[in-house]
Formats: C-alpha cells, sequence, structure tokens
C-alpha cells in the first residue's frame, strides 16, 4: 500500500479549500434545529417583560388547556431539577459576591427577558400560542441601569447583596513586583492625560440562533446544542442539575457562529435538558431572533477611566486603568473573568516602568454579559491605543513616531512586561513598515492637510492601531493563580484504521472556524498521510470525550498542539512496530513521507502497511498492544502574542456626521500559518466586527430596561454594502513557545480594528477641537462632536451609559399595527 | 416566530376582494406583498382574524399610460417600479425612490401601493409620490374615488382609506424632462430612512420653472417641503441658490427622535439632504 | 386548513396547510427542505432565501398560500448530482463560508443579483448583497466569489 501519493511538499502552509464546505454549500447541514426525533416535543418560554420585579403568581390553567399542550412549567415546579444557580466558573475574588442564577425565575425576576415558565406541546406553533395564556403577576421594583450609578448603590439589584458590587480586583505593578508605583510616576509626570472611554454593550449576533435538543430515552441522555463547549457543559450540566456526568451526552452539531455568545451554561440548555428528562420525551426549543438579543448574553459594556503618564518626548512613565464592568443581572459562565482578560493587555506592545489596574464588577438590571470575541482585550487594546493618539498630540509628533518610542524592539524578545507577562517573539518594526507601505501612509497624510486646509467639507482621517493580544487561553497553572475553574489544555485523539486511513479527535469544538481541513494539513504532514484520508471528529462527547472547547483564540496554538502530540505518539508506538516488522533496529529508522525507512537501506514501510498490520496482529513484537491509536492532552507552557498594525483611512462627511472607510489596510503577525485562506478569513470577519463596534453596533435599553435594540432593524449589523474592502498582509514571526510556531487569529481583526477606526474619526475632526467621539461613531454623534468643538465648547462631556434616545427607530410599527385596512406591505 | 392562526382568502378580482373586507370577521388586515405584514404578525404585533391576500388580482399589476399622466397599480412590486420604462420617463422620482427601499428581495415581493397604504413615515415612497403630487385611485362600495396624495396620509400608519376600501391604483402626472433624485439617508444600507428627500425639478434656461420637494420621516406622514420649493422657483441654478432655498426645509417639521437621531438632528439633515437631492435632481 | 400545490427543486407536493404557516417552516418541517434556514423574525437577516419563479425571496417572508402554484428553488435544488452549480463551487473555492448558516441564502442571493446583473462592479454586488447578513466572512470573500462568477473565472 503506498500512501504518500499526489501528495503536495508539505500540508502546512497551502491554501487548502475547506473540507467542511461541501454539506454546507449544498443545504445537507446539521443545525440543532433541524433534528427531529419521534415524538418529539417543543418548548416555547414565556419571558418576563419586567426588568426587575417580585413575582407574585403565575396562572398556567388557560395556557394548560390551549390545543397541543402537554405541560406548562414554571420557575417553582423545576425548583427542585434545575438547581439552585447556573454556574460561574470564575470567581474572581475570594468573596466576589453573586446571587444566584436559577434557570427559571422562581421569586423574582432581574432583566427583561428572564425565564418565568415554559410551555411543552406538540408543536413549536401551539406552544407559542399558549404562551401568550400564561399570565404572571408582577410586582414591578426600582430598576438598576445606569453603570457609574449602579456603581455608586444608589439603587441596589439586590437586597440581599446590600451592594451592586460584585467584586473588585487590582493589578499592581508595584506589588506584584513587575514594575514600579504608578502613583509615583503620575505624580512627577511631564505629561498626565486623563481620560474616560466607554466600551459599549455589543450583541454577539452569531447567524445561527441557540437550539437545543434533548433525547431522554436511553440510559445516556443525549443533548444536541448549538454551543462552543459541548465539553464543559457536559460537565456544568451534570454538576448544575445534580445528573451523573456519565448519563450525559453532550453533542454540539453543525453551529452557526459563536464568538463568545455561545461559550455559556444557558438557561434554556437546562430547562430542555430538565423537561425533557421530566416527561420521557424528546424535546426541542429554538430561540427566535428577538430572544436571542434580547435573553442570550450580551458583550463588553465598561467604563474605562484612564490616567497616563509621559515624558514630555513621549515616553510612556505610567498607566493607570480605573474599570466599572457591567455584570448585567448575573454571573454567567466566566462573566466576572473578561475584565480580568484584559488586565494583561493595556500595556500592549509598550515598556511601561508603572502600571495599576482596577476593576470593579458592578449588577445592573440588563441581561448578563460575557464572552464576546476578544473578551477583555478589545477594551483594553481600545483604551491604550486611543491613549497613544491622545499623547502624541500632546507632545505634537505623529502618532506613529510616538508608538515607535514606546514599542517593544525587536531584538529586546522575550520580553517581560510591567503585568510579568514574557512576550516570547514579535517584530512590530516590520509589521509596520509593510502596512505603511500597502496603505500609503505618507500620501494620505498629505491629502489630509490639504483637506484640512481647504475646509473640504469631507474630511479624512488616518487611524493607527499597532495592537498585540494574549492567545491560546491557558496555560493551567496561570487559570490557576486567577482563580479560574478549569484548566487550559486541550485533548486529542488519533486513530490508524486498517485501511490507513485516519480519524483525528479533537477536543476543540469549531463552529466555523475550518478545524477539519486545518488539523487534516497538520496531521497529514505529521504521518505523511494524505490530506483526503483524514477526518476531523469532534463536538460528540461519545466520541471526543474529553476536552475544553474553542474560544480565545486557542483552538490552533492548544488544540493543534495536542493533535501534534498524539501524531507524534502514533509515530513513536509505530516505530517499535516497523522495526519488528522490517527486522531492524528501532534506532537505526527514520520517518518521513510516511514511512520508516531503514537507515542506508532502502527497506521501507509505509504507516498504512503497518496499521494493517496491527489490525491483522499476526506479527507483533512481544509485549507490545496491538493498537497505534494515541492520545495527547497538551497543556501549554505559555500564552502566545499575535500582533499587527492596523491602519483606517476614514472619511468624515462634516455635514451629516457620516463615516465612510475609504481604506483599511492590516498587517498581522500570527506566526506560521497552517492555512492561509482560513487565517484571512478570520481576519475579514473579526475586522467587520471590530469595525462595527466602532460604527454602528450597540445595545440600548430604554428607561425600564426594554432592550430597545431587540432586532435586526435597530441592532445594526452590518451588510457586504457597509463594510469596506479590507487589504490584508503578514509579517511571520513564529512563536517559539509552541513547536508549530503558530500564535492564533480568531480575534485579531475584531481587538485591532475598534481603535483604528475610532482614531481615523477622532484624526478627521481633530482640527475642530474634537478629541474624543463615544462609540458607535454615529452620524449624530459625530456632527455634534464637530458642532460643540466648534463652537468652541470644550468643556468635557459625561461619557454616557445611558442613552437620551433610546426609542426603537419603528415604535410605531412595533406598536399595534394600527394600518386602515390596507396593509399592503411595503419593506421589511 | 409564527403568525397567530387567521383565516385566508385570496380573490382574483376586486369586487370579490371587496365583498371579502365586508365580511363580519374581527379584524381584518389585506395584504399585498406582506413585506411589512408578515414581520409585524410574525411578532405577533397584529393578529388579524382575517387576512385578504389581494396579490392574485392581475389587474392591479403594472404601468399604462393614460393621457397626461401614468396609472401605476398598486401591485406593481418595488422591483418593478425601479424598472419599467414609462416610470423611468415621466416620473423617474419614483424609480429613485424605489430602489432604495429595503432590499432586493424585499422589493421582488413589496408592492408600490402597499407601502402607500402602510404609510410608513420612514418608508421611501410616500414622500415621492406626495412630491410628484399623485392622485390615489381608492375603490371602495360606494364605488370609486380619487384622493390627492396631500390628503391621503393622515397619520402614522394612517390614511384616508376606509375599512372597506382597497387602494388599487396610483395616477402620477407626467413629470416629462424633469430631473428628480431621491436622497435618502441610512447608517446602514438595508436601514430604514432616517431622513430622505425626493426632489423634481423641471429647468428652462438655466432656471428652476418647478420644484417638488418631498421629505420623508420628518414627521407622522411624508412632508412637502414648499417652502424650500417657493425659494427655489425662478432662480437661476447655482449651490448657493439650492443652499438658501434647501435651508427652509425643516420649516414647520416636528420630526421624531429615535436611537439613530434626535428632532434636531434630524431638522438639520433635512436641509442638508434637500439641498443634495436638489444639485442631483438638476444634474450638478 | 388551505391546500396548496406548489413545485420545490422540480417534484411537486400537495399539502394542506394552516394560512399562517411561512413558507420557510413549510419547507423546513413539512417538506424536510432543512437546507433553508431561518435567522431572524424581521425579514433581515436573508438567510432562508430561496427562489420563487426565479426570483429571490425571503421565504419568512411569504406565507406558504402565497407560494401556491408557484415554483420555488432552494439551495437543495441547485446542484445536478455530483456537479455544484457555479456559485456553490465559487464559494467554496473563495472560503466564502466560514459556519455555512448564512450560505444557503447569501448563494441563493448572489444568483439571483447575477441573473439581474450579470456584470457588476463590486459595489453593485455588495450593495446587491444587503439584505444578507454574514456575521464570520466579512464579506470580502463572499463578494470575491460573486464577481469570479460574473466573471466566468470559477474553474
Amino acid at each position: 500500500m503506498t500512501v504518500t501519493e499526489d501528495r503536495p511538499t508539505t500540508e502546512v502552509g497551502a491554501p487548502r479549500r475547506r473540507k467542511e464546505d461541501r454539506r454546507l454549500i449544498t443545504g445537507r447541514t446539521r443545525w440543532t434545529d433541524n433534528i427531529t426525533l419521534p415524538g418529539m416535543l417543543h418548548l416555547a418560554m414565556v419571558r418576563s417583560p419586567s426588568a426587575h420585579a417580585t413575582i407574585r403568581s403565575v396562572d398556567t390553567s388557560a395556557a394548560k388547556q390551549s390545543p397541543g399542550v402537554v405541560a406548562v412549567f414554571t420557575g417553582a415546579d423545576l425548583a427542585d431539577e434545575q438547581g439552585a444557580s447556573l454556574p460561574c466558573a470564575w470567581p474572581i475574588t475570594p468573596d466576589q459576591k453573586a446571587p444566584p442564577h436559577p434557570a427559571m425565575a422562581v421569586t423574582s425576576v432581574n432583566f427583561a427577558g428572564e425565564i418565568v415558565a415554559c410551555v411543552v406541546a406538540r408543536s413549536a406553533v401551539e406552544a407559542k400560542d399558549a404562551v401568550e395564556l400564561v399570565d404572571v403577576e408582577y410586582d414591578d421594583l426600582d430598576v438598576v441601569l445606569d453603570l457609574a450609578k449602579a456603581a455608586a448603590d444608589e439603587q441596589v439589584v439586590y437586597p440581599d447583596l446590600g451592594t451592586n458590587v460584585s467584586a473588585t480586583w487590582v493589578f499592581d505593578s508595584a506589588e506584584e513586583g513587575t514594575g514600579t508605583d504608578v502613583d509615583a510616576a503620575i505624580g512627577g509626570a511631564e505629561i498626565v492625560i486623563e481620560r474616560t472611554y466607554r466600551q459599549q454593550r455589543l450583541i454577539p449576533a452569531f447567524m445561527e440562533p441557540r437550539s437545543v435538543v434533548v433525547d431522554p430515552t436511553g440510559e445516556q441522555t443525549t443533548l444536541w446544542s448549538a454551543t462552543q463547549i459541548p465539553h464543559i457543559l457536559r460537565l456544568m450540566l451534570a454538576l448544575t442539575c445534580g445528573i451523573s456526568e456519565s448519563k450525559l451526552r453532550v453533542v454540539a452539531p453543525d453551529v452557526g457562529g459563536g464568538f463568545g455568545g455561545k461559550l455559556q451554561v444557558t438557561p434554556e440548555e437546562v430547562i430542555t435538558l430538565v423537561v425533557g428528562r421530566r416527561l420521557g420525551k424528546p424535546c426541542k426549543y429554538t430561540e427566535t431572533r428577538s430572544e436571542s438579543l434580547m435573553a442570550a448574553h450580551h458583550g463588553r459594556d465598561q467604563l474605562q477611566r484612564l490616567t497616563l503618564s509621559a515624558t514630555k518626548n513621549g515616553t510612556v512613565t505610567g498607566l493607570k486603568v480605573d474599570l466599572l464592568a457591567d455584570m448585567g443581572a448575573y454571573l454567567g459562565l466566566v462573566t466576572p473573568g473578561v475584565p480580568i482578560l484584559g488586565a494583561f493587555m493595556y500595556n500592549s506592545i509598550y515598556k511601561f516602568p508603572a502600571y495599576r489596574f482596577t476593576c470593579t464588577n458592578v449588577f445592573t438590571n440588563k441581561v448578563w454579559t460575557d464572552a464576546y470575541r476578544g473578551a477583555g482585550r478589545p477594551e483594553a487594546t481600545y483604551a491604550i491605543e486611543r491613549l497613544m493618539d491622545e499623547l502624541a498630540v500632546e507632545v505634537g509628533v505623529d502618532p506613529m513616531e510616538i508608538r515607535e518610542r514606546n514599542w517593544i524592539k525587536h531584538e529586546e524578545f522575550p520580553f517581560t512586561t510591567v503585568c510579568g507577562l514574557e512576550y516570547d517573539s514579535g517584530n512590530y518594526e516590520a509589521a509596520t513598515a509593510k502596512a505603511k507601505e500597502l496603505f500609503g501612509y505618507d500620501d494620505l497624510r498629505v491629502e489630509q492637510q490639504r483637506r484640512r486646509t481647504a475646509n473640504d467639507p469631507v474630511q479624512l482621517g488616518i487611524g493607527i492601531s499597532t495592537f498585540t493580544e494574549m492567545c491560546g487561553l491557558a496555560p493551567s497553572r496561570v487559570l490557576g493563580s486567577l482563580s479560574y475553574g478549569a484548566g487550559g489544555w486541550e485533548h486529542a485523539s488519533v486513530r490508524m484504521l486498517p485501511s490507513g486511513k485516519v480519524e483525528v479527535v479533537t477536543g476543540s469544538s469549531p463552529h466555523g472556524q475550518g478545524h477539519e481541513t486545518a488539523w487534516s494539513q497538520i496531521v497529514a504532514d505529521r504521518l505523511g498521510v494524505p490530506f483526503d484520508d483524514i477526518e476531523v471528529l469532534h463536538g460528540d462527547t461519545a466520541v471526543s470525550h474529553k476536552g475544553m472547547d474553542s474560544y480565545g483564540s486557542r483552538s490552533l496554538t492548544v488544540g493543534g498542539m495536542a493533535v501534534v502530540a498524539a501524531s507524534d505518539k502514533v509515530i513513536e508506538k509505530a516505530r517499535v512496530i516497523a522495526a519488528h516488522l522490517l527486522e531492524a533496529s528501532a534506532d537505526d529508522l527514520e520517518f518521513g513521507d510516511g514511512k520508516f525507512s531503514v537507515r542506508g537501506t532502502d527497506a521501507s514501510m509505509g504507516i498504512g502497511e503497518i496499521a494493517l498490520a496491527v489490525f491483522a496482529a499476526h506479527n507483533l513484537p512481544d509485549g507490545v498492544e496491538p493498537s497505534l491509536d494515541s492520545d495527547a492532552t497538551y497543556d501549554p507552557t505559555n500564552f502566545s502574542f499575535p500582533h499587527g498594525t492596523h491602519l483606517c483611512a476614514a472619511e468624515v462627511d462634516t455635514e451629516t456626521g457620516e463615516v465612510s472607510i475609504r481604506s483599511y489596510v492590516c498587517v498581522d503577525d500570527i506566526g506560521k500559518v497552517i492555512n492561509p485562506l482560513i487565517v484571512e478569513g478570520q481576519v475579514h470577519g473579526g475586522l467587520a466586527q471590530g469595525i462595527a463596534q466602532a460604527l454602528w453596533e450597540e445595545a440600548v435599553y430604554d428607561e425600564s430596561g426594554t432592550l430597545v435594540t431587540g432586532s435586526f432593524v435597530d441592532y445594526l449589523v452590518p451588510s457586504a454594502a457597509d463594510v469596506p474592502a479590507f487589504t490584508t498582509d503578514r509579517t511571520e514571526t513564529p512563536a517559539t513557545s509552541n513547536v508549530l510556531g503558530v500564535k492564533g487569529v480568531g480575534e485579531a481583526g475584531t481587538i485591532a480594528s475598534t481603535p483604528a477606526v475610532v482614531n481615523a474619526v477622532v484624526d478627521a475632526v481633530r482640527h475642530f477641537g474634537v478629541n474624543d467621539i463615544q462609540m458607535p461613531c454615529s452620524p449624530l454623534r459625530v456632527w455634534t462632536a464637530i458642532q460643540r468643538a466648534s463652537a468652541g465648547d470644550s468643556t468635557p462631556r459625561d461619557v454616557s451609559t445611558t442613552d437620551d434616545n433610546a426609542i426603537p427607530s419603528h415604535n410605531a410599527q412595533l406598536g399595534d399595527g394600527d394600518t386602515e385596512g390596507d396593509t399592503e406591505g411595503g419593506q421589511a | 416566530m409564527i403568525p397567530a392562526a387567521f383565516d385566508y382568502v385570496a380573490p382574483t378580482s376586486v369586487s370579490d376582494a371587496l365583498a371579502a373586507l365586508r365580511s363580519d370577521s374581527d379584524e381584518i388586515k389585506v395584504m399585498a406583498g406582506g413585506q411589512s405584514l408578515i414581520p409585524v404578525l410574525r411578532l405577533r404585533l397584529a393578529a388579524p382574524t382575517l387576512v385578504v391576500d389581494i396579490g392574485q388580482i392581475t389587474d392591479l399589476h403594472g404601468v399604462r399610460e393614460d393621457g397626461d399622466a401614468i396609472v401605476i397599480g398598486a401591485l406593481t412590486s418595488h422591483h418593478d417600479v425601479a424598472h419599467d420604462p414609462v416610470i423611468e420617463q415621466y416620473a423617474a422620482l419614483l424609480a429613485r425612490a424605489a430602489e432604495t427601499v429595503a432590499d432586493p428581495q424585499v422589493r421582488h415581493r413589496g408592492t408600490f401601493g402597499g407601502a402607500l397604504a402602510h404609510a410608513d413615515p420612514a418608508g421611501d415612497m410616500p414622500a415621492a409620490v406626495l412630491a410628484l403630487d399623485a392622485q390615489m385611485e381608492i375603490e371602495g362600495p360606494e364605488g370609486r374615488r380619487s384622493v390627492p396624495a396631500a390628503e391621503f396620509f393622515t397619520g402614522l400608519f394612517t390614511t384616508v382609506l376606509g375599512d372597506d376600501e382597497l387602494l388599487t391604483g396610483i395616477r402620477v402626472p407626467k413629470h416629462d424632462g424633469w430631473g428628480s433624485h431621491y436622497e435618502k439617508f441610512t447608517r446602514v444600507a438595508q436601514q430604514w430612512s432616517i431622513v430622505a428627500v425626493a426632489a423634481a425639478v423641471k429647468m428652462a434656461d438655466g432656471r428652476v420653472m418647478e420644484a417638488k420637494v418631498g421629505l420623508t420621516n420628518m414627521g407622522a406622514t411624508p412632508i412637502r417641503a414648499t417652502s424650500v420649493e417657493q425659494a427655489l422657483v425662478g432662480q437661476s441654478v447655482s449651490e448657493d441658490a439650492v443652499r438658501s432655498a434647501a435651508a427652509h426645509a425643516a420649516d414647520g417639521t416636528s420630526p421624531p427622535t429615535d436611537t439613530n437621531a434626535d428632532a434636531d438632528f434630524r431638522r438639520h439633515l433635512s436641509t442638508v439632504l434637500t439641498r443634495r437631492a436638489l444639485m442631483a435632481a438638476v444634474g450638478s | 386548513m388551505t391546500r396548496i400545490s406548489m413545485s420545490v427543486d422540480g417534484a411537486n407536493y400537495t399539502d394542506e396547510v394552516e394560512p399562517r404557516t411561512l413558507l420557510v417552516h413549510y419547507l423546513r418541517e413539512r417538506l424536510g427542505k432543512i437546507g433553508t434556514v431561518v435567522g431572524c423574525d424581521t425579514s433581515n437577516c436573508g438567510a432562508c432565501t430561496v427562489h420563487l419563479d426565479g426570483t429571490s425571496v425571503k421565504s419568512c417572508t411569504v406565507l406558504a398560500v402565497q407560494a401556491d402554484g408557484h415554483d420555488v428553488t432552494t439551495i437543495e435544488g441547485l446542484a445536478q448530482g455530483e456537479q455544484l452549480h457555479p456559485m456553490q463551487q465559487a464559494f467554496h473555492d473563495n472560503h466564502a463560508l466560514q459556519c455555512g448558516y448564512c450560505t444557503p441564502g447569501m448563494i441563493m442571493q448572489s444568483i439571483d443579483l447575477l441573473q439581474h446583473n450579470p456584470h457588476p462592479t463590486e459595489e453593485e454586488v455588495r450593495e446587491g448583497l444587503e439584505g444578507n447578513l454574514c456575521r464570520c466572512t466579512g464579506y470580502q470573500n463572499i463578494v470575491k466569489a460573486v464577481l469570479s462568477v460574473a466573471e466566468g473565472a470559477t474553474s
């Protein structure tokens, strides 16, 4: 058997078209909502319209009489089975305060959209019909919405806790011994810049609404879910509901995007599981988009108070970060830790001697926040990259120059930062030089000046973001030191089939990232088998029994390394058998191109031949098990630190405040690349999301705590007509912390692009006297900033954490449908 | 989401449709393309007991010339309005507005008459028909009547149409040789108009003979910017003349406030967009 | 219940449906055409786009009864056996999908776009896809895929 035909020299680095595409482009998909089982029942949720209330009564009698309804459950009905609280795996301080978070509210509701009852019916439509018949009486309580006021405990969400503050977490470089005292640095500084920035609340808005199917028949209850984390979900469901973990199988079939939004143990999953087991029937729940926007966790929502000190030539001497982070009403799976993930990134690529980070986590009556693409790192990167632009203005130099004066030079790696992280590799100069050339930086500066001089109604701004991030979550010991509830390892198995084909089982759980393709490329090179002979299996705890799943740009740097380790174990197991079969010493064998060769002879044997021989097991060395299969669990030794230089040219129509991106160039250094097509795709998608934070997206609540941006009419996810074409390129400085040399790319675009865009917008109107515009930089905000500055109003404006215009754009349409007679239909 | 249950009829003639509207069902909704109605039904913001689907009344489709006017069937789709050669020649403003409605899929199904009867203040077609002094042709139990666009829109999502009436066609005076433009301001492409301006201008010898300007989403109904029109007539076209006329765009309006813009910003936008619409309409 | 007949991907179906049944639910739940998916409830996302008599529509904003007597094509009706439709092939070749959830609607709308405008500019492609949301790709490779079909460059 020959297994090395038609194989490119190396798969790694080749722009392989994806294996997983075919079923997706022909509609042969396995989304959770596609699953239909015999006798399956359908759930619909009754959700609270009130953002804060005690539940006086729930009358389900009319709903129970509705056609097709099998059962109606309230929180009281399910209280025993659903457990006391959904899990939070990241208590950031020993004294962290957390209210219990029952999957279905029992006594009170704390955000609008919280589940208070569920209807189970023979069809989804019958379940929906009956939802309207459940009569819930609420006693409304005062609603706590404003982050700053909540932090001051003007009113509290949970009287039992006595405060809205969940925890305060501090990192101080002087105390940690990683740097000097920040107050001393600020006290004696030549330049001190103070700013408050708002990280608005965002909604992950994955395209596939969440769905869960439970089959309680059989010895193991099987739960399919549109989740990023089947393994974590299995453990957490077992612990939460008091079910033996071994009695649960969790499957993440095709999953339509996550972006952190499906990194959660959701009320809907628990309720569907509990109801399915109670009734003994398969059950399905699929959310609507309205439910998803309202009740799936949100992201960001921070208020950043920043103080940066520097010398008069622009050398940064210290940075103090005082953060308020809106938890929403509950602590989700990693809610409290999201801002902490940013704590180590405020110093970014720069050499600060002194740093202090204080984060206060605060409860409000909004849906809880949790991971959203970047999780903590976009917020940190935004703050420092905005501040570097402000510092450049103070010093009077080009913003690129100010960065060059402060960044770590390539010959200084490895470099230990003021946060104590060791950056293993990087070359900021190279990425920046390439980006500037692609962008035409100098020419654009000339044009900008020309337009300013001519008082052109359309002004040009140039925005820079030289970012880094910490990827590859994470060394388990580091997670332990941060009180995270689990390790950061990843698992993989490689199974050699008798026919020479290979199954790779990964603990990573892809939902669009292309692991089937990339892992096949890695294994093809490692084992010397054809790309097409490799099948990558994932997302089913019965197949992939062990894993930490996909988030935090960890899949390749951690999961990919587990695949490497498992592949290498196969080779070592095969080596012993090959030596036996080739009648040679194992030390004389060389492995390459998928075969063992005896040094100095032409005797060789392919790994597929060995697999067949192992299957037969007729002639194996004594004491050797008849198996080449291997498992490996890889725990990273360090984070990885991708970086890049992103440049944005934005045009601002000063008459309307409209921003349009004229060009966007990024040069990312993510180390070695397994598949450049996939890498580019990840960058493109990340850019669109980061740009959307800068310009369009914001979850807005009205004064009663109702989500105003409750549909895609008002939550502005951009379309192809809104985002620009991107110019992407790379430099390649391999990571030294893993043998693949890879760093991770899933979040880079999102992290880097937001400050690049806002810096460009502010730069375009800086000469009017504008030095900040709150995100999203809507036409109203941009125009207002210009008007105020032009009128000489330089008083700092309070950064708003509430929206004065919190009215949906189609409040009338969404009113009583008050159309006289002839609603013939026009628009969406 | 799935709409609440309703009864359904799909008459194939106007008379059958009018008969259906006289049935004793509690709440009757007329559906043409359904592109506004179906989302409202799905969100259960409306729960009619009877939906009268007029989409199969073939008489109400298409465009024809009738002397010094053109008549557009109420069921003509936005896509067809945007691409019809007769409309392009005589009422190009309607095509310019129609091509900005929602997105291509919605334009395939959504209808001209439906959009007008729906009377959404952020909808694009009402301001355009108002600007072109269209007549709304209505049929009801008492027969036919014709209502000027200026009288048709009475408030938020409300028109003069009675519960037992149908909008069957839109009669638009021929605007041969007019320049026209629809200037729409949104934050993302697919969005409803934050503000939009429909402008049509008749020029002769470099002077404005007539100007017609309609405003979208500057109030509960589409609004005619008459002071702009008056300021422009007789002027020779220049950026300054147009600018000073357009400065009157917000006169007498009370625009809404929402997440996209407050009332003051809308007033300001209307002046900028009116200037731009007029400059584009005169071909500058 | 109302009796309807329609052709879907070349096969004829007759069924009794409630008038409130959306076309997309009829396709998915009655006919098993699960390739077409639902992404929102306000007709914004376009994931459910199919062709009705050869023209793109959002099947979540069409009642099944409105499609009575008409011809529907879904993502599942494009390939001829193993032979992908050129637009499907172009999406694969250009890495124009990641999670793939928006892909059926995106492909159906892209085909419609080229039917109306066989040689679009990049801007026209972007505007022609304004009714379809994708959260993964940033659209760059989708636009590239559509342009490649327009140019006949897809192998």
